[in-house]
């Protein structure tokens, strides 16, 4: 609400120009809500990034249901916003549909690969941000057992799974990692009570740190962590602050900086195609804040910092799930 | 009571109701802190002031009047089928798998067969709560409505574990193959300026011919006056010899197999892929579109119509006012359906003083 009244103020005070309206990105939040101190969120925060510091505007619409996502594409097309940002795997198949028929207009998209000229895909190297996490997750965990609790069980959160596992086996070979899933539909992503239990029943497995990678469905595993008094690991925004001591870091994705790029961009200067944003053009990395930053000892960050050298160097090579569909560290 | 000149009756009245439905409306949003007439001509113009805005009311418009056929008619012989949203989320389903069986060579045949499988699938799925209550007297709207959380389930077990793309992430089938696809307003009527981004298509055709066929069945053939005869007295019509098992049956087979025909629409005409929830509330809202149309095929067409444009231009509110959220355009359409049809007679009764007193005046 009080975005739209900045727009509104703004068209009064300056008289925005058709011109200028036309130029206008636009943000498509999916679901699981706009505040879900995670995924989209992150992307929020990159809008608004642009919008402080640019003083432009943007059009921005959250979806409330899965049939919505067509429509909604339209509408910010219609509605000429250009270049269009939509989040999430789930609109693959619409905006291959929708995106032909809006030739000038630029669409990207977070997480998927959709091919066509104006569509920019943009995806990150979630497993190596993982691996890194979860080398800290085998280095501080007591009790050889480590939780991983994925939002809706796609190849995509696997991936996340996936580079975890490693990255918990690198530091502690014998470590026992288990794995749960919220659920297999979109609802998973926003059931922070499901996530809740899920994460209690690892800690009775005897797992003291639990990676949530689950979007909204994450503020009820680190709620589950924290009252627990074990450890949990963030995912895509910084999440270390929700509860201080408990949160042991966070798996930065930045879909922040990705929304930003495209949207400062504009429509003049889009690329169309594939962008990877891996941990050397630090798409993917781990967060270490005042929050945190008691629980990251010296020598976890010198292991850290080595894996990363190493990683980008490519003398650790970190097992993409959604390669072959399987996992060398982890049964699903 | 006084008969009313039609005019009054038809036009009138519920002209009224609806302008009262929106001042109330109006308040609410007053109450949010939002311009109220800037609201109103949002929606407006974003349901009939575009060819875009026109292309999806009456898309919405035609899921509407499926569903609110299936209620209507399940009404004339007294059952309340409130299964419609399960009915056709199955219809959707088996519309998906006559689509994605064969690389259909052209639409036509595509869109019969698609026809027969979502209305067989739709009126399997109300066979059971009908035979219940047929054979068993379970109530119908128990029945059906718990059949609707069954076919969400089963819907969601089917394309996550049977259905799904191979390779795909989210839970829906492929794509339909080219020869489903099926005429949108903009390869039939691009003339009248519908974009392609238009999801009305040739089923709202299909959708107008089964108003007709719905009336002639129910008001012109001997199967739709046993209906009726059911519905009205089911001790006198057993007197008549009407067998209430066989027309229980049929009368909800037909219900569902309206409320399947949903699918043509939803998932071969719009989606061309099936996803989990095809139906989106629909379901519930034949309902409301039945009760005010007054079970009748004409006052279907025509509420499945108001709601078309509630739904499309609530759908352009939301996104142009952020302030209004999704629960807020279910209030406006609540006070829609509470105006014109459960407060009808606020409107009717000073009317009917009224014209009483002139008749008097003329005597």
């Amino acid at each position: 609400m009080s975005l739209m009244k900045t727009f509104l103020s703004a068209g009064a005070a300056l008289a925005i120009s058709a011109v200028a309206a036309l130029a206008e990105p636009g943000l498509i939040i999916d679901l699981g809500g706009k505040f879900d101190k995670s995924f989209n969120e992150s992307a929020y925060n990159g809008a608004k990034r642009w919008v402080d510091e640019t003083g432009g505007s943007y059009i921005e619409t959250e979806l409330q249901s899965e049939a919505q996502r067509e429509q909604n594409m339209r509408k910010m097309a219609e509605r000429d916003a250009n270049p269009i940002v939509v989040l999430g795997f789930a609109n693959g198949s619409t905006l291959e549909k929708v995106a032909p028929d809006y030739p000038d207009t630029s669409f990207a998209i977070v997480d998927m690969v959709v091919d066509a000229p104006n569509v920019k895909s943009i995806v990150f190297s979630e497993h190596e941000g993982s691996y890194l996490v979860g080398l800290i997750a085998g280095m501080k965990s007591e009790t050889g057992t480590v939780g991983f609790v994925g939002g809706m069980d796609v190849p995509l959160i696997r991936k996340f799974a996936c580079g975890y596992a490693q990255g918990v086996l690198a530091a502690n070979p014998d470590a026992k990692v288990i794995s749960s899933m919220t659920g297999t539909t979109p609802s998973a992503w926003n059931d922070p009570v499901k996530g809740g239990e899920l994460a209690k029943a690892q800690v009775s497995q005897g797992a003291d740190v639990i990676y949530a990678a689950a979007g909204g469905t994450g503020v009820g595993i680190l709620q589950a962590a924290a009252d627990e008094g074990v450890f949990s690991i963030g995912v895509d925004s910084n999440q270390n602050y929700l509860h201080p001591g408990s949160v042991l870091t966070s798996m930065l994705k930045r879909v922040d900086n990705a929304v930003y790029e495209v949207f400062s961009a504009g429509a003049e200067g889009f690329e169309p195609g594939i962008a990877v944003l891996d941990l050397e053009s630090e798409g993917v990395g781990y967060a270490v804040d005042e929050n945190n930053e008691a629980l990251i000892t010296d020598d976890i960050t010198a292991a850290v910092d080595e894996a990363k050298a190493k990683i980008i160097s490519g003398e650790i090579e970190v097992h993409d799930y959604t390669s072959d569909d399987s996992c060398p560290a982890l049964t699903f | 009571m006084t008969k009313l000149p039609p005019w009054v009756d038809i036009v009138v009245i519920p002209l009224i109701s609806l302008l009262l439905a929106l001042i109330v409306s109006g308040l609410v949003i007053v109450y949010i802190g939002e311009n109220p007439f800037e609201a109103i001509s949002i929606m407006v113009n974003g349901a009939v002031g575009s060819a875009y805005g026109w292309g999806y009311t009456l898309y919405y418009a035609t899921n509407f009047i499926f569903t609110g056929l299936a209620v209507a008619v399940a009404y004339q012989a007294r059952l309340f089928n409130i299964g419609g949203e399960g009915q056709a989320a199955i219809g959707g389903l088996g519309v998906a798998l006559v689509c994605l069986a064969l690389p259909w060579p052209h639409w036509t045949i595509a869109l019969v067969a698609a026809t027969i499988g979502g209305a067989v699938f739709g009126a399997a799925w109300a066979a059971i709560p009908a035979y219940l209550q047929a054979k068993r007297g379970s109530h119908i709207v128990i029945t059906t409505i718990m059949f609707n959380f069954i076919a969400s389930a089963l819907m969601v077990y089917l394309l996550v574990n049977v259905l799904k793309k191979p390779g795909s992430m989210s839970p829906e089938t492929a794509r339909f193959p080219e020869g489903a696809f099926l005429p949108n307003a903009y390869d039939m009527f691009w003339w009248l300026g519908f974009s392609r981004s238009a999801p009305l298509n040739i089923t709202f055709f299909v959708a107008i011919l089964c108003c007709v066929l719905v009336y002639l069945l129910i008001w012109r053939t001997r199967l739709g006056y046993e209906i009726r005869a059911f519905g009205q007295s089911e001790s006198a019509a057993v007197y008549a010899g009407i067998n209430p098992v066989r027309i229980t049956m049929i009368t909800m087979l037909i219900s569902g197999g309206l409320a399947g025909l949903m699918g043509i629409n939803a998932v071969m005409g719009e989606a061309e892929r099936l996803v989990t929830d095809p139906v989106q509330g629909a379901g519930f809202v034949g309902i409301a579109v039945a009760l005010m149309g007054r079970n009748h095929p004409v006052g279907v067409f025509l509420a499945g119509l108001l709601f078309g444009m509630l739904y499309q231009g609530g759908g352009e509110l939301e996104f142009e006012i952020p302030a209004v959220s999704r629960e807020m355009i279910l209030v406006i359409q609540a006070l829609v359906i509470l105006f014109t049809g459960a407060l009808d007679n606020m409107v009717r009764m000073p009317f009917e003083a009224l014209f009483s007193r002139l008749r008097k005046a003329e005597g």
